[in-house]
């Protein structure tokens, strides 16, 4: 199965592959109508300093905690990819507690969202891997451990 | 402030209505002219320090950024124009030479612009490279005046040695150091790839770069730098550099604050201290002095390389260049004023020395009407822009092309010209880290490849349509080629007759 893996030698932390998460998520089809004036809620996030940087997004685990530790049964392992079930999802934020990646964050009213390599929404295939300048991030099939 | 005051040259000009404030313009900006203001909820430009090198206009993810000449001048005057006028202030600020990088901007005649390409009608078919081989491949080197035969009859092929091209153009020196590492990487694994060469440039090679060897040229400048055995038994040539194309009649000067780690191991010098590349090569004042320079060239890697010898087109260069011919050179390289560089004193690169399409024209002319022309090979460069440049060059006499200034752009190099700062925005000609990391070799080699094939399957189609199927053919033949809007001089020089004749 194809993943988002993140060579970090190449990581610019220019963010930009956050504002182009929370483009593709938004439902919109113009960056700006989608994200000016508004507080970013992407599904990847820059960690690091000015010498080391990149991002982190979710690894899609063959063994995932936070799909074990979920406690309304919202996280879930389908075809690979881990999804949530928002409809299910009570906030409880165990799942952030458990991912090892920091990978899990809530949306603007608490409740869970996540990298799911942009299959359901409007961009097709990770839209973070598309708009990186420098190949940091890229989108392929690798032998998981 | 004040009389000191220089208003900017650039304008940043930002859409607020596009504009989401990701801040990307703010983090790319290594001169620092983007910043947040957390009050306002805007971007703010400081334009006194933008170079218009347009990280900020390429990475924006709204498109909301440009950057424009701005618009307050002085007085309008022909004479004293409003570059001239700054330049006054600025050496009246500062009581200093005035720097400059890449080539010549300056509006001197493009010969190669005033030059048209024949092609075939009726009488003598064009050829389909679609559909009919193609040879692109050259070779470089001495080549022998006459067949030479044994004492049974056979053919002697014992050839000086050569250097082979898939297409005729090469990467132009440019230093690690004077460039970044990744830079250089991109460089070498494209020329690699393309079975062309690349070349150091006089900063030495690093121990990563040797495995690219057979597709590097090695460069033995008046510094020295970082030249040792192993180092010349790298490569596939060595050229020594008599001089550049953007500064003729002066040496390098690499400032101290770039000879950092790799840098100064490269080279062979302390770090910190300034890598001075002396104006002269200290023990050369004549052909002769050159002549044993490359003679102990040749004798240390075994007459097993072949000698470049590039020298800057200046005024005399034909004569000079019939001197290296009989110096034992294998190749002379001609590298015109438009040539580029990391920094040189802006009254140089904009007026010393000569174009290349004049220079080029003159040397192989004199080389022939001397009978020498065999002895070497010539490689043209100093703003090589297209693949026509390169079939105009070859059909005014040069055997291979170099090109930098081409190679650079399709690194991301936007020629905003200030190469010299070192805080290269595109990761090219600097050596912080967290620069230098923006040149993904990755991406850079593969736009380096795609150039070079794109220029290959022009020159294929051109040469073509004129019903030439191999550069050979093509070498020195001045009949493809007409002048329009020249003097009867410039036609006489060029050696090429006036569109319509």
């Amino acid at each position: 199965m194809k993943r988002v893996y993140v060579n970090e030698e190449w990581c610019l932390a220019c963010h930009l592959c956050e504002y182009n998460c929370a483009f593709a998520n938004s439902g919109h089809s113009d960056m700006v109508l989608a994200l000016k004036g508004k507080k970013l809620y992407p599904r990847i996030h820059v960690e690091g300093d000015e010498k080391i940087s990149y991002a982190v997004s979710c690894r899609h685990c063959l063994d995932p905690l936070c799909v074990k530790s979920c406690i309304a049964g919202a996280l879930s392992r389908k075809e690979g990819i881990i999804e949530v079930d928002q409809n299910k999802c009570v906030g409880c934020l165990t799942c952030v507690l458990v991912c090892p990646y920091g990978a899990l964050a809530p949306n603007e009213d608490g409740i869970m969202q996540k990298c799911e390599l942009c299959l359901k929404n409007s961009a097709g295939e990770p839209a973070c891997v598309a708009g990186c300048p420098n190949k940091a991030i890229v989108y392929e099939e690798r032998e998981v451990i | 402030m004040g009389v000191e005051y220089i208003y900017p040259e650039f304008e940043v000009i930002r859409n607020e209505n596009r504009c989401i404030t990701c801040r990307v313009c703010e983090r790319q900006c290594a001169n620092e002219v983007h910043s947040y203001s957390p009050e306002l909820g805007i971007m703010l430009a400081d334009e006194t320090k933008c170079v218009d090198c347009q990280r900020c206009v390429s990475l924006c993810p709204t498109h909301a950024l440009k950057i424009a000449k701005s618009p307050c001048t002085y007085r309008e005057n022909t004479n004293w124009q409003n570059d001239t006028i700054k330049e006054i202030y600025k050496q009246a600020n500062s009581g200093g030479v005035l720097l400059s990088s890449m080539g010549n901007p300056k509006p001197f005649p493009v010969y190669w612009d005033k030059i048209l390409i024949n092609a075939s009608q009726v009488t003598n078919p064009p050829i389909d490279p679609l559909r009919e081989p193609m040879e692109t491949r050259v070779f470089l080197g001495k080549k022998p005046e006459k067949i030479e035969r044994d004492k049974k009859g056979n053919l002697v092929c014992k050839l000086p040695p050569q250097i082979e091209l898939s297409m005729p153009v090469m990467f132009s020196a440019m230093s690690y150091g004077s460039i970044s590492y990744n830079a250089h990487w991109s460089l070498a694994r494209a020329a690699t790839e393309l079975g062309i060469a690349y070349n150091t440039g006089e900063g030495g090679l690093h121990e990563d770069f040797y495995a690219y060897g057979p597709n590097t040229i090695v460069q033995v400048a008046s510094g020295r730098f970082g030249v040792h055995e192993d180092y010349l038994m790298a490569g596939a040539a060595i050229e020594i550099k008599m001089g550049q194309g953007a500064k003729p009649g002066i040496g390098g000067h690499l400032p101290g604050e770039k000879i950092v780690g790799d840098v100064s191991r490269t080279r062979m010098i302390p770090e910190g201290t300034d890598a001075i590349s002396p104006a002269p090569h200290h023990d050369i004042y004549s052909i002769e002095d050159l002549r044993q320079l490359v003679y102990s060239l040749k004798e240390a890697t075994e007459y097993k390389k072949p000698v470049i010898v590039k020298i800057a087109a200046v005024h005399n260069v034909a004569l000079i260049a019939s001197g290296i011919a009989r110096s034992g050179a294998d190749i002379i390289a001609i590298d015109g004023f438009r040539g580029g560089t990391g920094a040189a004193p802006t009254r140089i690169r904009d007026n010393v020395g000569i174009p290349i399409e004049l220079a080029l024209a003159a040397v192989d002319q004199r080389l022939r009407d001397e009978g020498i022309r065999n002895n070497v090979s010539i490689v043209a460069g100093g703003s090589i822009r297209s693949a026509t440049d390169v079939i105009k060059a070859i059909a005014l006499g040069a055997d291979a092309c170099y090109i930098a200034t081409a190679a650079l752009l399709a690194l991301g190099c936007h020629l905003c010209r200030t190469c010299q700062s070192g805080k290269c925005n595109w990761g090219i000609a600097t050596q912080r880290p967290d620069l230098t990391k923006r040149l993904n070799p990755d991406i850079g080699s593969a736009r380096l490849v795609n150039l070079m094939t794109a220029w290959q399957h022009e020159i294929k189609e051109i040469i073509g349509g004129m019903g030439i199927n191999s550069i050979e053919a093509l070498k020195g033949n001045r009949l493809m080629l007409r002048g329009v809007g020249l003097t009867e001089k410039e036609l006489e020089i060029l050696g090429i007759s006036h569109a319509g004749e």
